[in-house]
This record gives structure tokens, C-alpha cells and sequence, in this order.
């Protein structure tokens, strides 16, 4: 696999090998000196056109694990901000020969574009509301470690679906993971033609009892230039996801951050049914695996059959 | 004017002459001097002669929608270049939009380009005039001025004439002065910041949606507003199933409306995007739609509901292409490829015989009031000689036009025109017919 641009792109395989990675990298994450010199000598690049904390900090520190130099690039304070062109850009960081590009931007189809003028390996990590790959791999993982397996699992997938590129990449990877995936949200907050992506779309909460896993969007304020629900209030009071609503048993997931109070309630996201915190552990070690996957694991013969990951020794 | 002209042995093809088999053409002049059974006609002193056996001959085609940039943005097209596509594509005129920066919304600005067009175009280029003035959709241009410094019509094309009241004074004024209202329908409430086709595709991909009904339900309004006032109006590049079903039910009232569809969307789906990545260069408004759509397009072509091909041909520089999809500006060429284009996707399938592309690709010019190019005696020289057995990849030796921005680039079409005669001048010719 050369670049990650897409869930689409992903056999069930693809998936489990990459997550089985992940779960041998955690084993390094409990260790004192976290490293392996998987990436030694190589660079990754970070280039986030959008305000991002969780998916930045969590790329950048499994490029460290993995033992590459890292350069982070945001759009405020570089030559980005002085109106230079994403090809631009994309040309001139390649002229540092980096092995990947994690790429973030406001717009659909950038990551592809950042494919088309490199040479280096790309990680989509988010482009505008297409997808988010990574982030649906991260919680495709979460659900394995609580639930084993995902098939034949109903998950809900509740919010803001229009705006949501999380959505549109966990429909595709828990599909493909063998779950069934329901859509929940205000009419007006669910594309037309969404069902086309294989999931039901409903308008109410009436059928989440049968769902095994609750996932809450984000109500994206900051994506919306117009109301598209009369209040949050009124959001709040249909499809919040509160104590009531959620049945003993299930998993509630949320791709942070939280908008306390909005699509969740605070007396759930504290409770021992939600993954959040587990979901954001899993982004290091996913983000270790995909990098390994594009960087080691690949196309190359001679390095697919590198070694399990080890510790690196203190040089390292 | 070029020196006289043998075409000898092609099949000619005019629906409008009653003519559908191989013949001779002799050009004198600039005018078609005779049209005779094959053999019959021998070339005078000093004449060339071209040999049309195993090609055929047509009527020069005539484009009623192109943007040539001229005043303003010659970085993506001029008049020289424009027209010089026109002829590649064997368009002997075509009709430029006034959107273009200042605009054409004055008198002195269309003598400007129309004195350019003269000097620079390869083809004849006529103009439309803007509606409102700046585009700004809100006070009336000159209307009778435009009109008497040559503006064949009028359109805010790029932009709909959103205040239905506006349209209506346009609509009345055109009383005084005629010239068709040409009328790119959008409803902007509904298109917002769309960038694709709503459907499908943009659910998949989470780009915001134009729905087929922001087009539709203006041109039911301007269709009515048009027949209280017994106006006249032609609808621009029509895209979708319901568009097609208000442009037939007006036609059905009575209302004095035509309309024109793109080789775009006659040719293609929001499918590409999801099969040819994305592409900026399928970046268009309208958008490309769905298939039912396209299909509903090439039925409205076939039964005559949409009177004419347009290219709605839009050159745009590759850096301001290159970005990605949702910052792209719309549009694409399409001169250089109509014909091909359709002959590949439509009449070699049988879908739409090779007539009626022929009529419809010259059926713009009497809409305004332009002469229908004829294959007929003393008929100025308008003629296309195409080999329809001639394969190419759209773009493989680079292009006429300033832009490389066309939603056919990379395909294997069928077609190629070989030699444009343009108002009794050779405007194009391929090195097949070399002189």
C-alpha cells in the first residue's frame, strides 16, 4: 500500500493487518522507552490546514515512536498563510525527500491531489468533509478490544452527518468490518442519497435500543454558514444522547472534541460504557501502524518482512 | 477570403438542403458555387483541390455559448485563440458571453471587443450583452444602445437574473429593442455553495450538493414570467430531468422559450468523479448530473424540446485549475471536442443519428438571428470536412485554446475535423489535407 486516502481503499484485510499492528505497538506503549527504530532516518511530514489537536499530536508522536524526524507544518505562520499554492507547498516540502506526508485540509479530495505531486507516501487525515480514515481505523480498533469482532453488530451512527467526514469513513470501515450501521439525524443534517453508501438512515432515536454501539457526531458549529436545526436546544432535546437514552450495555463512542451538553449529556461521557479516552490511546498506536504499513510494511519485498517491532535501545 | 476550393467526392450531409450523399463542392469566392454528383465538378484555374472521399462534409457548426475572456482575462483565453479552437472544432461562429472583467454592459465595451473579434477572429464572433448592469442583477443596461452597437441578445450568464422582477423589465424592454434574453437559471437559495450535483456522489464524498431543482424552478418562473410578457428567452446549458420537463411544458403553452445543452452534460455523469477522481476539469455549473438526467437531455435533444448544442466553452488558466475541487473555478472547454465528442458518445452507439447532430450543432445561429450555415448555391462558404473514422486522444498534441481544462481530455474520441471553411475562408485545416 503506497498511500492512505480512503477507507475505500481498504480490504477487511487490509484492516485487521493493519489493526493487529496496532495492537503490537500498544504492548510498546506500555514499555518505559516507547520507541522503535522502525523510521530511523526518516522524515514525515505533518501539513495541517485546519485547527486540529488531537489527530496532530497523536500523528506526530507515532512518527517519534516509530523513530522519524518529524516536520510539522500549520497554515498559520508559514508560507501557507502568504497565499501560497498547495502545490506549492507540496513541491517544496518534498524537496526534503520525506517518506510521508500526513496531509489535513478544509477541502475534499486534497489528500488525492497531494498524491498526484509527491513522491512520498500520504496519509489523509481528514480532507473537509470527505473522509478521515485514520480516525475510523482508530475506532474500528477501539471496538475490537471491547467487543472482539464487529460482525453482525448494529452501530448508530447519531449527529450531524452532513458535516461529518468521520461519518462518511465509519460507515465504510465498520460495513466492512461486518457491522450493520445505521445513520440517525435531523433531515436536514443527512445528505441526500446517503443510504447509497449501504447504511439505513433514520430520523429518530426510536430504534437505538438494538443498537450495540451508540457513536455521536460532533455538532460542527464552526462548518455550518447557515441554521440548519431551529436550536440546539431543540438538537438536544430529539437526539442528545443522555442516561435515558442510552441502554445499559452499549458502547457510546465520540470522535471528540465534545460539545458537553449538546450531543451528549455529561452524565454519559464519564460513564464507564464510553470509549472516548480509549479512543484517543488507540489514535497513537493506529497512526504507528498505518505509518509502519506504508513506510515498512509495504510494497517492497525485502522490507515486508521486517522484524516484529522491538524496543529501540536508549541511542535510538 | 481563401482562393476557390474543390471539396471532391465527400459524403455531404445537411439536413436543412436535402442533402445526405456523396457529391462535389466548388467554393468561388466565399460563396458555395455549385453542388454536383461526385466527379462532376472540376476545379478552376488556380483552384485547390481537396479530396473528401471516405469523409464527410457538413454545414460549419455554430457555437451560441463561449467565453472568450476578452475584456480582462486574456491569461485564459483572447480572441485569437478562442477562435482559433472554434475553427479546430469546425465552428464557423460562435456567441460570446459578456461576463468577462469590466463586463459588457456598455456600449464602448462591446465596440472594444467587437473591433477585436474583427481583427483577431479566425471565426465570426458575435456577442451577447449583460442584462443588468456589472451583472449585479439589479438595474438594466442599455438595452437599445447595446443593441445598436451589435449585441445579438442578451444574458447575465455566469449568473442568474435572480429578482424575477428584473427579468420582467428586461422582458418588456425587449419590445423596444428585441435581442434574445439568454438566461443561465440558477436559484442561488438552492445551489448555495454547491459545487457538484446533490446526490450520490456528493453524499459520498461530502462535498455540498447543487440539487437539479435550483434550475428547474427558475426556468418554470421565467418561463411564465416570459409568456405574460410574450417575450422571448432561450435557456442556457440545461443539465437536468426536471429542466427538460419545464422547458417542454412551456413549449406546450405556448411561451416563445428555447434551449441548449452542453456535449458535457449530454456526455457525462457526476459518475466521473467518483471513477476519475477529482478532477477539477469536470468542475462545472451547471454540474455534470445523474444518468437519468443525461438520458432525459438526450431525449429533449432528440424530440427537439432543446433546440441546439452549446459548448458553454470556459477556459481557465492550469494554476487556477490546479487547487483543489472545491476551490476550482466551474467550467470547461469544449470547442475543440463537441463534435467529436458526440459522435463518439452518441451517434457511433446509435443512440442519436449523425443528422440531427449535424442540425443541432447549427441550429444556434437562427435562434439569434444569425444565417444557418447551408451546403447550398450562393450560400457564403460555412463547411466542415470531418473523418469520422479518425481516432484520437483528446489533447494529445496540446490544444488551440490558452486552457487545457476539458472534460474530455485523455479520451479516445472517433471523429476529427480535418478543414474549416469559415465565411469562405480556410480557418483550420489538419496536415491530412494539406494544401
Amino acid at each position: 500500500m503506497r498511500h492512505l486516502l480512503s477507507i475505500d481503499d481498504l480490504e477487511r484485510a487490509d484492516i485487521e493487518r493493519i489493526l493487529d499492528r496496532a495492537a503490537s505497538f500498544a504492548e510498546v506503549s506500555g514499555r518505559e522507552i516507547k520507541k522503535v527504530p522502525t523510521l530511523r532516518g526518516r522524515t514525515v511530514v505533518n501539513l495541517f490546514y485546519e485547527a486540529s489537536t488531537r489527530t496532530s499530536s497523536s500523528f506526530e508522536l507515532a512518527a517519534k515512536r516509530l523513530s522519524a524526524d518529524v516536520v510539522s507544518v500549520r497554515s498559520v505562520g508559514s508560507s501557507v498563510d502568504k497565499g501560497e499554492s498547495l502545490k506549492d507547498t507540496v513541491q517544496t516540502l518534498s524537496a526534503y525527500d520525506p517518506a510521508a506526508i500526513v496531509i489535513r485540509s478544509p477541502h475534499v479530495g486534497a489528500a488525492e491531489l497531494v498524491a498526484r505531486w509527491t513522491t512520498a507516501s500520504v496519509v489523509n487525515a481528514g480532507d473537509g468533509k470527505h473522509e478521515h480514515p485514520t480516525q475510523a481505523l482508530l475506532d474500528v480498533y477501539t471496538l475490537r478490544q471491547r467487543l472482539g469482532s464487529l460482525d453482525g453488530k448494529s452501530i448508530w451512527i447519531v449527529g450531524d452527518v452532513l458535516h461529518s467526514r468521520v461519518a462518511r469513513s465509519n460507515v465504510l470501515a465498520f460495513q466492512r468490518m461486518g457491522a450493520r450501521v445505521t445513520v440517525c439525524g435531523p433531515p436536514t443534517l443527512i445528505p441526500r442519497g446517503f443510504e447509497s453508501l449501504g447504511c439505513e438512515v433514520a430520523y429518530t432515536l426510536d430504534g437505538l435500543p438494538a443498537a450495540d454501539v451508540v457513536y455521536a457526531l460532533r455538532m460542527q458549529h464552526e462548518r455550518m454558514q447557515e441554521a440548519f436545526v431551529p436550536s440546539l436546544r431543540e438538537y438536544a432535546a430529539v437526539y442528545q444522547i443522555d442516561r435515558g437514552r442510552l441502554r445499559p450495555g452499549q458502547l457510546l463512542m465520540h470522535p471528540g472534541p465534545v460539545n458537553r451538553g449538546v450531543e451528549l449529556a455529561a452524565d454519559v461521557i464519564d460513564s464507564p460504557q464510553a470509549t472516548i479516552v480509549a479512543q484517543v490511546e488507540a489514535g497513537v498506536v493506529v497512526r504507528m501502524a498505518v505509518l509502519f504499513e506504508l513506510l515498512a510494511g509495504g510494497h517492497a519485498p525485502e522490507v515486508a518482512a521486517a522484524p516484529a517491532p522491538q524496543p529501540a535501545e536508549a541511542a535510538a | 477570403m481563401s482562393p476557390d476550393l474543390l471539396i471532391s467526392g465527400a459524403r455531404l450531409l445537411d439536413p436543412r438542403a436535402d442533402l445526405d450523399g456523396p457529391g462535389d463542392v466548388l467554393v468561388r469566392d466565399g460563396r458555395v458555387a455549385a453542388v454536383g454528383a461526385p466527379g462532376t465538378l472540376e476545379a478552376p484555374e488556380g483552384a485547390e483541390t481537396v479530396a473528401g472521399e471516405g469523409r464527410h462534409l457538413f454545414p460549419a457548426f455554430v457555437d451560441p455559448h463561449v467565453h472568450f475572456r476578452v475584456p480582462g482575462q486574456e491569461h485564459k483565453e483572447d480572441i485569437a485563440t478562442g477562435t482559433a479552437a472554434a475553427a479546430a472544432g469546425g465552428y464557423c461562429a460562435v456567441i460570446a458571453m459578456p461576463n468577462t472583467d469590466p463586463p459588457i454592459d456598455a456600449a464602448p465595451v462591446l465596440g472594444s471587443v467587437r473591433e477585436i473579434a474583427e481583427r483577431e477572429g479566425r471565426v465570426r464572433v458575435e456577442f451577447l450583452a449583460a442584462v443588468t448592469r456589472g451583472l449585479a442583477g439589479r438595474d438594466l443596461t442599455e438595452m437599445a444602445e447595446l443593441r445598436a452597437a451589435g449585441a445579438v441578445g442578451f444574458t447575465d450568464d455566469g449568473l442568474p437574473v435572480v429578482s424575477a422582477g428584473v427579468l420582467r423589465r428586461a422582458l418588456q424592454y425587449q419590445r423596444l429593442c428585441g435581442g434574445v434574453v439568454a438566461l443561465h437559471e440558477e436559484d442561488p437559495a438552492l445551489s448555495a455553495s454547491g459545487v457538484m450535483h446533490e446526490g450520490e456522489v456528493s453524499a459520498l464524498l461530502g462535498m455540498a450538493g447543487i440539487p437539479s431543482i435550483s434550475e428547474s424552478t427558475m426556468i418554470a418562473r421565467d418561463a411564465q414570467v416570459a409568456g405574460y410578457e410574450e417575450a422571448r428567452i432561450h435557456v442556457q446549458h440545461l443539465s437536468a430531468v426536471e429542466s427538460v420537463q419545464a422547458v417542454a411544458a412551456a413549449k406546450a403553452a405556448g411561451v416563445r422559450i428555447s434551449a441548449e445543452a452542453s456535449p458535457h452534460h449530454l456526455l457525462l455523469t457526476d459518475e466521473v468523479l467518483r471513477s476519475d477522481q477529482l478532477h477539477t476539469r469536470f468542475k462545472m455549473n451547471p454540474p455534470l448530473r445523474a444518468g437519468h438526467d443525461r438520458q432525459a437531455l438526450i431525449a429533449g435533444l432528440r424530440d427537439g424540446t432543446i433546440d441546439c448544442v452549446a459548448t458553454d466553452h470556459a477556459p481557465h488558466a492550469n494554476h487556477e485549475k490546479e487547487v483543489p475541487f472545491e476551490e476550482a473555478p466551474m467550467g470547461t472547454t469544449g470547442l475543440e471536442t463537441a463534435f467529436a465528442a458526440l459522435h463518439t458518445g452518441l451517434v457511433e452507439p446509435g443512440v442519436l443519428p449523425l443528422a440531427l447532430i449535424v442540425e443541432r450543432m447549427t441550429a444556434g445561429a437562427a435562434l439569434f438571428g444569425l444565417p444557418t450555415p447551408r451546403i447550398a448555391p450562393d450560400e457564403p462558404a460555412n463547411l466542415v470536412l470531418a473523418d469520422l473514422s479518425a481516432e484520437w486522444e483528446a489533447g494529445e498534441s496540446g490544444w488551440e485554446s490558452k486552457s487545457e481544462n476539458c472534460c474530455f481530455a485523455g479520451r479516445t474520441l472517433r471523429g476529427r475535423v480535418l478543414l474549416t471553411v469559415a465565411d469562405g475562408t480556410i480557418a483550420y485545416r489538419r496536415m491530412e489535407v494539406a494544401a
